[in-house]
């Protein structure tokens, strides 16, 4: 159904379209408009039967949805942040267990410095921890994402993660087809659980592993998101026949054919370096980019594909991993494993900053003209760096970086 | 509910004759040879655990009140991992371990799931030890007794981090020595988490012991006829952690019950409404004496100052609770 809507809005709407059977929510900034939503729905009955449950944290909601799903129950919840990482030992049992919770993740910085705005720390924290990774671009496929997690979920006993851009997304009004019922219902079956905890058969689930089975028990793991790479197109493929549009799948290339420079990216920003490759191919400059949907499983041989023909690949992050750079580009890396070709990481966008097609342009003339180095962090002021980094030098006490960039920034306006 | 196997029976002599005399209503549960055997032999436990006897007779019990519809939600720590070395289980229900400090929300959402399956008849229990239970566990098991959610919890307490080698919980007693108190747990410090239940207004609380299996299969019962949050703190001596004898497990925990130590009490509604009194009450030094674990108090010199700080907090175990025979309800 269209309509002019926000995005967490869509996202609950469809959530209760797919049928949870208990909800466990805990807010936290920028999920709450979800999860508010998903109340609503559930208190005036329009989703019915299904148990939305106030908890006391996330590590508590993530742990209330692998009892219900043990249970049989199709379970869901929604995060950001700091919410994320305080239930990080759930989530590992979650995918541990082979329990296929849905969750949302309203992407967002994780502190300190504390901040509510958006980029991918929080769950690109969470690559290792087995949960399948979907990163949606805007706020169609944020919705249409739901109803494939699910799908993918329950096929494959395995927990999904939503990826969507907090505020950018989770608080951005657009015109949305949110999946309706009945075609829901025509794409979702019920939930048939692999393992249940049923008095007429009972089964211990989360029995101790020793070294003699462990390694098994954690390979399978590995082999259902292996399965996954091939699960995600299908499961997309079926979406688009059902709802007539392109949501999900693996990766997304626009204009890749004859591109010799390539922008590798995930979530919002998908959009607007597309803008930007437009106007650079108006140009006449050769450029494409890729969208990566599932991060993980990564798709290797998709990703290899689109950018082994390229000279140059630009991977822009929003965020990164200390010490070393990259985290997507690490993964990129891997793709081309035996391929030469220019690797820029660009880390953008961290904390909410704003990623300007201006900066963009200046970012891709540079890569072209053979001035990008291998790691860069875009828009940075290095002026303020500088002048922290010299206090430090200069002063044992010199007291608490963040608070005195903050007064250089104020000092400089 | 497997009744496949014919249980063993290890308990003959008086015990097993007085339940003979018994209407079979009346008999333990565990006097029944086609009893559910929630925990069946074989498990790892150590001789004479006190944790091992306490889930089965309660899971028992609770199969009993339910027509055997129980699933368990197990929380990490010595019930967990001795009962399921992979590939082995002695479970002989549904059974879900997920982590150390989420059995409660783990139990909620289970009991989530089977309400919104329309599935009131399968009942619900969460279970860990003390460190499970007081410590990591606290803020779901809040949040879980806050919301009234439907499940029965046990709490299994023998006073420490036994699992990973006896180290104090927030349930240690004062002057007890564990790995991490080599001179004795420090007085003042701790929690009774039955009051801490009690003060959440959940129905049902009660405690109970090892020593009191009849009573503590009529508060399985008792809780089991109940919806909402209820809460079982069991006193479950541990051989190891405590250094008794592994043939003295209940005879301890019946030494902590008769020196005024360990209450035993039910609660409804946050209100007391029931007390075990005590029959031929003991000074605590009976009860000190036979544990290891206290036996810094006794020698090189006997450490009369802390054993009376002891007898004091017993004594107002006693005057608060109204354990005194002649003052029981
Ligand atoms: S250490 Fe204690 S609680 Fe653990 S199995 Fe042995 S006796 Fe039982």
């Amino acid at each position: 159904m269209w309509k002019q809507t926000e995005g967490s809005r869509a996202v609950a709407e469809t959530v209760a379209h797919c049928r949870p059977e208990v909800i466990a929510a805990y807010p936290i900034s920028p999920q709450t408009h979800i999860v508010e939503e998903l109340s609503r729905l559930v208190r005036s009955g329009t989703l019915d039967p299904c148990e939305y449950v106030n908890v006391e944290s996330e590590f508590a909601a993530m742990s209330m949805c692998i009892g219900a799903s043990a249970a049989g129950a199709r379970a869901y919840t929604a995060t950001a942040s700091q919410g994320l990482l305080y239930m990080v030992e759930a989530l590992y049992n979650a995918s541990g267990l082979g329990l296929p919770v849905v969750m949302t993740v309203a992407n967002r910085a994780i502190g300190a410095p504390i901040n509510i705005w958006n980029d991918h720390s929080d769950s690109m924290s969470q690559r290792d921890s087995g949960w399948i990774q979907l990163y949606a671009r805007d706020n169609q496929e944020a919705a249409d994402l739901h109803p494939q997690a699910f799908r993918l979920a329950e096929e494959l006993s395995l927990p999904v993660m939503v990826c969507m851009d907090g505020f950018v997304l989770t608080h951005a009004w657009e015109r949305i087809d949110v999946p309706d019922q009945e075609r829901v219902d025509a794409f979702l079956p019920p939930f048939e659980p692999r393992q249940v905890l049923d008095p007429a058969e009972p089964v211990s689930i989360g029995a101790m592993v020793g070294p003699d089975a462990f390694t098994e028990v954690r390979y399978l793991a590995h082999a259902k998101q292996t399965q996954a790479l091939e699960a995600i197109p299908r499961v997309s493929a079926e979406f688009g026949e059902v709802f007539g549009r392109v949501s999900g799948g693996l990766v997304h290339p626009y204009a890749c054919e004859d591109a010799d420079t390539v922008v590798v990216s995930l979530g919002s920003v998908c959009g607007t370096v597309c803008d930007v490759v437009d106007e650079m191919r108006e140009r006449g400059v050769r450029i494409g980019a890729l969208a990566v949907t599932s991060f993980r499983p990564f798709p290797l041989e998709e990703v290899r594909a689109v950018l082994g023909g390229a000279r140059r690949v630009v991977v822009l992050e929003r965020a990164f991993s200390v010490g070393v750079g990259g985290i997507v580009s690490a993964n990129v890396r891997t793709a081309l494993s035996g391929i030469r070709l220019d690797g820029h990481t660009v880390v953008a966008g961290l904390g909410g900053r704003a990623i300007t097609k201006a900066s963009l342009h200046r970012l891709f003339d540079d890569a072209l003209a053979g001035r990008l180095g291998e790691l860069t962090f875009l828009d940075l002021d290095t002026g303020l760096v500088e002048r922290e980094l010299a206090r430090m030098a200069r002063t044992r006490r010199s007291g608490p970086s963040a608070e005195n960039i903050l007064r250089d920034v104020g000092s400089n306006r | 509910m497997s009744g496949a196997r014919q249980v063993k029976f290890y308990q003959v002599g008086s015990l097993a004759a007085g339940n003979r005399l018994l209407a079979p209503a009346l008999r333990s549960g565990q006097a029944d040879p086609d009893r559910s055997n929630a925990l069946t032999c074989g498990h790892r436990a150590c001789q004479g655990c006190g944790e091992a006897l306490g889930a089965r007779y309660v899971l028992d019990a609770a199969q009993r009140a339910s027509g055997g519809k129980v699933i368990a939600v197990n929380a990490t720590g010595c019930l967990e991992v001795f009962s399921t070395p992979y590939p082995e289980t002695s479970w002989q229900l549904p059974w879900l371990h997920s982590l150390f400090g989420n059995a409660p929300a783990v139990a909620a959402g289970v009991a989530a799931a089977l309400r919104a399956q329309g599935r009131t008849d399968v009942r619900v229990i969460g279970q860990g030890g003390d460190g499970g239970t007081v410590d990591i566990g606290l803020g779901c098991l809040s949040g879980m007794f806050e919301r009234d959610d439907d499940v029965l919890y046990v709490c299994y307490d023998n006073e420490a981090y036994m699992n990973t080698g006896v180290q104090r919980s927030g349930a240690t007693p004062p002057a007890a020595r564990t790995a991490t108190t080599q001179t004795g747990a420090p007085f003042g410090q701790g929690k009774s988490l039955p009051l801490i239940a009690m003060a959440h207004g959940i129905p049902y609380v009660a405690t109970a012991t090892v020593a009191g299996l009849r009573d503590l299969e009529a508060k399985v019962h008792r809780a089991m006829g109940m919806r909402g949050a209820r809460y079982l703190h069991v006193l479950v001596p541990c051989p190891l952690g405590w250094g008794t004898a592994s043939h003295d497990t209940v005879r301890v925990a019946r030494l902590a019950e008769r020196c005024g130590l360990f209450p035993v009490f039910e609660a409804v509604d946050g209100e007391v409404t029931d007390v075990t009194p005590i029959r031929r009450r003991i000074p605590v030094e009976e009860y000190l004496r036979p544990q290891k674990r206290y036996a810094h108090l006794f020698e090189p010199e006997v450490r009369t100052d802390v054993i009376a700080r002891l007898q004091r907090a017993a004594d107002r175990n006693v005057a608060r609770f109204g354990l005194a025979e002649e003052e029981a309800p």
